[in-house]
């Protein structure tokens, strides 16, 4: 029911109105004397040294997707684990699903077997 | 034509999802172009609600913003130099690719104005998730196609793996 | 005396009778009441601030033997307003090199989802902003929102430490979602239904007996989720100065503070919610409904005790050690859970009254022997792996 979301759209909007009014309130109140010392980046009393963008390992890709295809598997799982309850013919809809799962999963085995899971 | 909140929130909701669209093709700094992308995908889910898709508005939250653009942000932080200042973020290409969208938008405009789509106006019946549940497991609709996304996933996965063990 | 036992429902038609009274229609009542209740359940998640930090601070200090904030009155519990006070009057830096729009946005989004959880959560019946047919998913699709506000702050600070946070935020993302939502889709499965509400009017046991798997593992995504010790990864304060938060004072760092406590409140509601039985408590929900409320806040008070008592015991993970045990322990633990609970579920029981008590038993017998294999397996990975013998060499110094 679209009127369902009535409420959540107020919600929205006053969510989003919430941490303006309270930095506008704090903006209001608070002190402002910056100096190069105090808008310095901090780290620990140094200066720093080079750029802030340092690359990361790539390695950890492999676990962005594992990620990204579970989520989905999940996201596809959930119409079925609402209508399970009421499905006569579950023997089906339950080997179905195993085999779903099982396909992903095999997914993941070959993955952990490769040593991809693994930090190095 | 009467206009109803559905027809202002529609309006906001588009306006959102195209200054988010136009955004990532126009910023010049890659990872605010990845951020335009997911208020692109933000008002996209809010016009799934509109629809009463609500699931599938779910989903696009879940899985778009919550992983994909994770997926991107997450890519430009493992890429060396993309923060450099030189770093161009159009390259010798643009002409080729902007002649490839041409033809897209032209393929797609053409597609749009010629099929008659078969447009209903009903009510979203009650328990349409269910209904979805019981069709992706049952042989006379969707399991075919729900099975072979397994397959499509794995086949991702197994890929990914192979690509980046050679990194 | 029913008006007093039903307080709350009783409260809220008098007042949409009153607001009719005085002319309005039926949509204008509807619109005021939702307004109305999206500042409570709004002042509701700001309340948990100022109840759960001093909580956290007495708690803690309890537990490692020290008093705690002592200096404010009332045994220091109302040092919140003190916090607010400072944070409010406090100087804003931004620093030179920051990405300016970046670093103000980075708070402002902070919040926003972690207030819009609080929209479906159920505290009674009717107590609830709105039911959703999709409302767990709703929970799980917008509390995953905080980790772009995360990223985006750690970005725009320009600073090493908080961009290392910023990647670590995005490790731990990939490390407790998937557990998560598969501990949430078994408790959909035993329900049937995605709807907060009618997941705890179904639940006659509470599903943590039930499915102790499910529990633990959503217990440990949601103290991630909230980013709490020991899977505080990106705070680290003791390696990396409190990662995101280093470039940050006064009302925004505020903003992060605020989320933190309301993200660990709703953690702490949905896992009553979804484990405990809601605002269920061995009939005294019915006998007093005024009660439920309080039952519920009471729960998430429990949950949130336990956060506390985690965080004062167990040392933080590393992130490959957390990566790895998401995904080789908890995510095929969890598929199993799943495929147990959907045989379960569908084995044949007659007396409808008997059902619910014969089916939590079964699942949890299967439960504690899933458990008691998985740890046996793990035992066995300890000793035959590589790193086995320093293990040993290190367990026989603490003998």
């Amino acid at each position: 029911m679209l009127s369902d979301y009535n409420f959540i759209g107020i919600f929205v909007v006053v969510a989003i109105a919430f941490p303006f009014i309270a930095l506008g309130f704090a903006w209001l109140l608070r002190p402002k004397k910056p100096n190069p010392v105090k808008t310095d980046t901090y780290e620990c009393g140094l200066q720093t040294i080079g750029e802030t963008w340092v690359r990361f390992r790539a390695q950890y890709w492999i676990y962005a997707l594992v990620f990204v295809v579970f989520d989905i598997e999940a996201v596809f799982l959930f119409p079925w684990a609402v209508a399970y309850i009421n499905i006569d013919a579950w023997v089906l809809a339950l080997i179905e699903v195993a085999l779903f799962i099982g396909i992903l999963t095999l997914g993941l085995v070959y993955a952990w077997r490769k040593g991809a899971l693994r930090w190095q | 034509m009467e206009i109803t909140v559905q027809h202002v929130v529609f309006i906001i909701l588009s306006a959102v999802a195209l200054v988010g669209a136009i955004g990532v093709v126009a910023l010049r700094n890659l990872f605010r172009a990845a951020l335009a992308l997911v208020l692109s995908f933000v008002g996209v889910a809010g016009l799934y609600v509109l629809l009463e898709a609500e699931l599938l508005a779910m989903v696009q939250i879940l899985v778009y913003v919550g992983a994909i653009s994770i997926l991107i942000i997450f890519a430009i932080m493992l890429t060396r130099n993309l923060m450099d200042p030189e770093y161009k973020a159009a390259n010798e290409q643009w002409l080729g690719g902007l002649l490839a969208a041409a033809a897209l938008f032209g393929i797609l405009v053409f597609i749009l104005l010629q099929v008659s789509w078969p447009v209903q106006v009903t009510d979203m019946p009650p328990g349409a998730i269910e209904a979805l549940g019981q069709g992706l497991v049952s042989p006379n609709f969707y399991l075919l196609p729900f099975e072979v996304a397994s397959v499509l996933l794995l086949v991702a996965l197994v890929g990914a793996v192979i690509i980046a063990r050679e990194l | 005396m029913e008006w007093i036992t039903n307080f709350w429902v009783t409260f809220g038609d008098w007042v949409a009778g009153v607001l009719a009274g005085w002319g309005l229609p039926p949509s204008g009542v509807d619109l005021v009441a939702d307004i109305v209740g999206v500042i409570i359940l709004l002042l509701l998640g700001v309340t948990a601030v100022i109840v759960f930090t001093p909580m956290e601070r007495k708690v803690i200090a309890r537990m490692q033997d020290r008093p705690g904030p002592n200096r404010v009155p009332l045994y220091g519990t109302i040092i919140a307003f003190a916090d607010a006070i400072k944070m409010l009057t406090k100087e804003d830096i931004v620093p030179t090199r920051a990405d300016k729009l970046l670093h103000v946005l980075g708070p402002i989004l902070v919040v926003i989802p972690a207030v819009l959880v609080f929209a479906v959560l159920p505290f009674g019946p009717r107590l609830v902003g709105q039911q959703l047919n999709v409302g767990i998913l709703y929970v799980v699709a917008i509390a995953g929102m905080h980790v772009i506000a995360i990223v985006v702050a750690a970005w725009g600070s320009n600073n090493k430490f908080a961009l290392i946070s910023g990647f670590r935020v995005v490790n731990q993302l990939l490390a407790y979602e998937v557990p998560l939502i598969l501990s949430i889709l078994a408790v959909v499965l035993l329900t049937g239904t995605m709807n907060l509400v009618e997941i705890v009017e179904r639940q006659v046991v509470p599903f943590a007996v039930v499915m102790p798997v499910a529990a633990l593992v959503y217990t440990i995504g949601g103290l991630a989720e909230a980013n709490r010790s020991p899977v505080d990864l990106i705070e680290a304060d003791s390696e990396m100065v409190a990662g995101y938060l280093v470039e940050y004072s006064g009302m925004k760092f505020a903003m992060f503070f605020i989320a933190e406590y309301v993200t660990m409140f709703a953690v702490g509601i949905v896992a009553s919610t979804l484990f405990l039985g809601g605002w269920k408590f061995f009939g005294l929900e019915d006998l007093l409904p005024v009660l439920r409320p309080v039952i519920v806040f009471a729960k998430a008070a429990f949950i949130i005790f336990l956060m506390l008592w985690f965080r004062a015991t167990f040392p933080r993970l590393r992130f490959d050690q957390l990566i790895e045990f998401a995904w080789k322990f908890l995510v095929p633990i969890s598929l199993v859970n799943l495929l147990v609970v959907a045989v379960v579920v569908k084995i044949p029981l007659a007396d409808p009254v008997t059902e619910p008590y014969i089916r939590a038993a079964i699942l949890f017998v299967l439960n504690v022997v899933m458990i008691a294999v998985a740890f046996l397996m793990v035992r066995r990975a300890a000793i035959t792996s590589p790193r086995a013998p320093a293990l040993k060499r290190i367990a026989a110094v603490e003998k």
